[in-house]
């Protein structure tokens, strides 16, 4: 779709023959949503066999590439310029720097003030 | 065009509007781009709720696991699959739309729609199961108490998200659907119905991480 940003024409009421954004084939997102389908009972089966703390690892990893699939093929994201691909990203970085930033806070608490007890007791 | 008017919808069915200072693919341009800002704002406003849920699960993930054996997996599989297929009618619409085909906008929306009352309607039923159960807001049953932390997280996410799905749904009628039926959207114009879709992917989207963390590991 190189014509699509030809930015040569005003854009009152030209005829390009062309329209602005990418078109994606129907057929394109019938496959996606049949392996989002499949992705979903993979997801449920797994969670079946108890596999202790990697159960939430495994559904995460399955879930983002479900995320990614809508992304790239449902929201056209495989054809978005820099700019948009920046917006996409920064709610998922500060999203990893928010629970990054809780736990190594939070959970560390009670170790601090036990420091600080057994410091006040020298 | 008066020089008041920044955007001048006066025009006939399948041309762009016109717009001031701007050329179409421009204009095309901008509007996708502050879509996916305020999508960002969306997500972020969920990323509070899913730290939320992360270091409360740290802390209680025994009750965490009990509480999440209480929800209905079977609803949360339908509904996981029924939005996944409305996601799809949505995209399909915009293709629809950028090759002209208005009457396909309107059919593959009105899909999207009833795939969203449908996910309302089994969403309720989960919620009046639950309170039937005494484990609902303001009719909790004391022994269910420990599960408080994990079902008053499960009620704020999926309540707000059922939220998002009626605004989504009244966004895909007034913007998709309606214009539609006026034969509004081409290939040179169908702005509108990118950005319904795109605000339906995101309903579809928080769905995919809410599904398996409440309903399956808990």
């Amino acid at each position: 779709m190189a014509h699509s940003h030809d930015h040569s024409h005003s854009g009152d009421g030209h005829s390009h023959g062309d329209t602005l954004g990418h078109v994606v084939p129907v057929k394109t997102f019938a496959k996606v949503l049949g392996a989002l389908l499949v992705l979903t009972i993979i997801t449920v089966a797994a969670a079946k066999i108890d596999m202790g703390k990697w159960n939430i690892v495994g559904a995460m990893v399955i879930a983002s590439i479900k995320a990614s699939l809508v992304i790239l093929v449902f929201m056209h994201g495989k054809y978005e310029n820099k700019i948009i691909w920046t917006y996409i990203l920064i709610p998922f970085i500060l999203l990893a720097i928010m629970i990054g930033g809780v736990f190594t806070d939070d959970p560390f608490r009670d170790r601090i003030q036990h420091f600080k007890v057994t410091e006040q007791a020298k | 065009m008066s020089n008041a008017a920044i955007v001048d919808h006066n025009v006939p069915p399948g041309e762009p509007p016109h717009i001031h200072h701007m050329d179409t693919p421009t204009a095309y341009g901008a509007a996708k781009l502050g879509m996916w800002l305020f999508l960002a704002t969306e997500i972020l406003l969920f990323a509070v709720m899913f730290c939320s849920f992360a270091i409360m699960r740290y802390y209680h993930l025994h009750e965490f696991h009990e509480a999440s054996h209480h929800l209905d997996l079977r609803a949360g599989a339908l509904n996981t699959a029924i939005l996944l297929f409305s996601s799809y009618t949505a995209a399909v619409a915009v293709t629809k739309a950028q090759m002209g085909d208005n009457r396909g906008v309107v059919k593959n929306f009105t899909y999207s729609l009833l795939c969203g009352f449908g996910f309302l309607i089994v969403k309720s039923y989960e919620y009046t199961h639950k309170a039937h159960e005494g484990m609902f807001p303001f009719v909790w049953n004391s022994d269910f108490y420990h599960y408080k932390n994990f079902l008053g997280l499960y009620f704020c996410m999926t309540g707000l998200h059922a939220l998002h799905v009626i605004i989504g749904m009244a966004i895909m009628f007034w913007y998709g659907i309606r214009p539609a039926r006026n034969n509004r959207f081409s290939g040179k114009y169908y702005t509108p119905v990118e950005l319904s879709a795109l605000y339906w992917h995101l309903v579809d989207l928080i769905w995919i991480y809410l599904f398996p963390l409440l309903y399956l590991v808990g």
